[in-house]
């Protein structure tokens, strides 16, 4: 017994040190960007020979970076919008709704999902042409609006499953209309999912590369597709800098969109109502 | 995706009306057909009536060996870093799905922030780690390994590396809620009654893990089937993948009927795929855990 019980301990030791092994795979090669992009000299090194900010600089100072930069953020909260919206809508149809053809719908949604990004980048690109759509704002909103629905559908959907029915009916049943009840009952206590919800699709606009690399031109283009650009080009030590900027970027969205959520849902929870804490 | 608990969800009995549901679905429905749906049709639509109605773009995909060669290698590429993926996650699973508190926050923390970091920033990093004067060269050096640096970058090893580790979050997540979900004293009453570690594994953890680790391999397979920036940058021309592929058909060779039929290949592929393992496509993993 006591044999099989050391053996059980190693065995154990062995899967915790490889999880953190793989812990440190994950996250490494992401994070060695940032003290290497503080580095000196044109060719990046680990450690870095000294400090300076002079790749950071070349961000700042190069107008076609701001531009794309700027392009990606409009862009990303354009399409956050949209596709928060139309989800949530579409979300309210398949939970309460009586939709004809709902496996079909339910195909649809996945679908961006399914189906690979290079296939309908090439596809967006072919009819874009013809739409005039290319290197639009409004082409790229749609084009991401698309490609985030999936994801705004499914939180939404996550959302709506915990709330509980109830509360809207005791609302419509103290006289209020179902517009009103919806308001001032559903939307507060489903609201940290349409937080999440937004933010997942603010993320996947700004991070777009594949569909963003087609549907560009010469003085539109994203941020990613910049970068693409001029990874493909040469390996700029400038990517370095913007590399480690988005990496604060996200770990700070998803800090921010974490504490927004906790906190709508302790208002959720103070105004009386207990939210189901979910699965 | 179904209602679990539908009678939860009537108001009072009513449920929207069928004319009330529609306008609810319509601008999804609308924006899908425009930027979806027409999109792949006229696509595939050019793949097999240009010039006039043929199977001749999909046969030339399969009789020359070049474009042979490509979709074979795409194959092999895609079950590489399926298996490798699944291997790294598995540990990191079971370990995630046995810790709480700060271990469990730092565990879900490397996985998720990679989930969200911009696939470009990771293969960025893995070009400037693997490049000829790059840290793991120098690392290889220092170890006496090799005299001169090698070439890492543009070799098969490299995309499946790099690949594995863009789509590890895919593979780690779906594992890890399929194993949370097994209660602690079943693999101990397995031992209790006299089970080895391995009969343990075998007879109880794998069974029930099963679900998590078919919906991860087809995450990470279908993925890897259509990947483009990280096979594009990391492998080359060397190393093409079909997405390459598809993207040098449209951009040089301005060849569209072909690359729709090679985008035609590539989706039945993955419909089948889809079909196939319906029950395990499941997005829901992905966007409940942040």
């Amino acid at each position: 017994m006591s044999a099989a019980r050391t053996h059980n301990r190693a065995g154990r030791m062995a899967l915790n040190a490889a999880a953190y092994a793989v812990t440190v795979f994950l996250l490494l090669p992401t994070l060695i960007i940032a003290p290497m992009s503080v580095g000196p000299e044109r060719l990046l090194s680990f450690p870095p020979k000294g400090f300076s900010l002079r790749w950071y600089a070349a961000y700042f100072e190069d107008s076609d970076w701001l531009r794309a930069t700027l392009f990606s953020a409009e862009a990303g909260l354009i399409s956050a919008v949209c596709a928060t919206l139309i989800g949530t809508m579409l979300a309210l149809a398949l939970v309460r709704g009586r939709l004809p053809g709902k496996g079909f719908i339910e195909l649809l949604v996945i679908g961006p999902v399914i189906v690979p990004h290079i296939a309908l980048a090439v596809a967006m690109f072919l009819v874009f042409e013809q739409l005039r759509l290319t290197g639009t704002l409004l082409g790229f909103a749609m084009a991401h609006t698309v490609l985030a629905l999936p994801f705004v559908v499914f939180t939404v959907l996550a959302a709506l499953y915990r709330f509980d029915v109830d509360l809207e009916r005791a609302a419509l049943s103290c006289g209020a209309g179902p517009i009103r009840a919806f308001r001032h009952v559903t939307l507060p206590l489903i609201a940290p999912g349409l937080v999440s919800a937004a933010l997942f699709a603010f993320i996947i606009s700004f991070d777009e590369a594949v569909v963003s690399f087609f549907i560009s031109d010469l003085d539109r283009k994203t941020l990613p597709r910049k970068m693409f650009e001029d990874i493909d080009f040469n390996i700029s030590p400038t990517l370095a800098a913007v590399a480690t900027m988005l990496t604060a970027l996200t770990i700070l969205a998803l800090l921010l969109g974490y504490g927004l959520k906790r906190s709508l849902e302790r208002r959720a929870r103070a105004a009386g109502t207990a939210p189901d804490p979910g699965p | 995706m179904s209602a679990r608990r539908p009678s939860r969800f009537r108001l009072g009995g009513r449920r929207y009306s069928p004319a009330a549901s529609l306008a609810l679905a319509a601008p999804f429905l609308l924006l899908v057909a425009i930027i979806f749906i027409l999109p792949l049709a006229t696509l595939l639509h050019e793949s097999l009536f240009v010039p006039a109605p043929t199977t001749e773009h999909y046969a030339r995909a399969f009789a020359e060996p070049v474009y042979l060669r490509v979709m074979l290698r795409t194959l092999r590429i895609a079950a590489l870093v399926t298996a490798l993926a699944l291997l790294l996650a598995w540990p990191m699973a079971w370990v995630m799905s046995r810790s709480r508190g700060l271990g469990l926050a730092l565990l879900a923390a490397a996985v998720l922030l990679p989930l969200w970091t911009s696939v470009l920033v990771r293969t960025y990093a893995w070009m400037v780690l693997l490049q000829r004067n790059g840290v793991v060269n120098q690392l290889l050096q220092q170890l006496g390994l090799t005299e001169a640096p090698i070439r890492l970058l543009y070799t098969e090893g490299a995309v499946v590396l790099a690949m594995a580790h863009v789509l590890l979050p895919f593979m780690v997540l779906p594992i890890y809620s399929a194993l949370k979900g097994i209660p602690e004293d079943y693999p101990r009453a397995a031992q209790m009654l006299g089970a080895s570690p391995w009969a343990t594994f075998r007879e109880v953890i794998w069974p029930l893990a099963l679900p998590g680790v078919t919906s991860g391999c087809l995450m990470v397979f279908l993925l890897a089937l259509g990947f483009f920036v990280t096979p594009a940058l990391i492998g080359g021309p060397q190393q093409m993948m079909i997405a390459t592929l598809v993207s040098q058909q449209v951009r040089e060779m301005l060849d569209w009927p072909f690359a729709g039929a090679l985008v035609g290949i590539l989706l039945v592929f993955v419909l089948a795929l889809t079909l196939l393992f319906k029950r395990a496509v499941r997005l829901d993993r992905f966007v409940g855990s942040a």
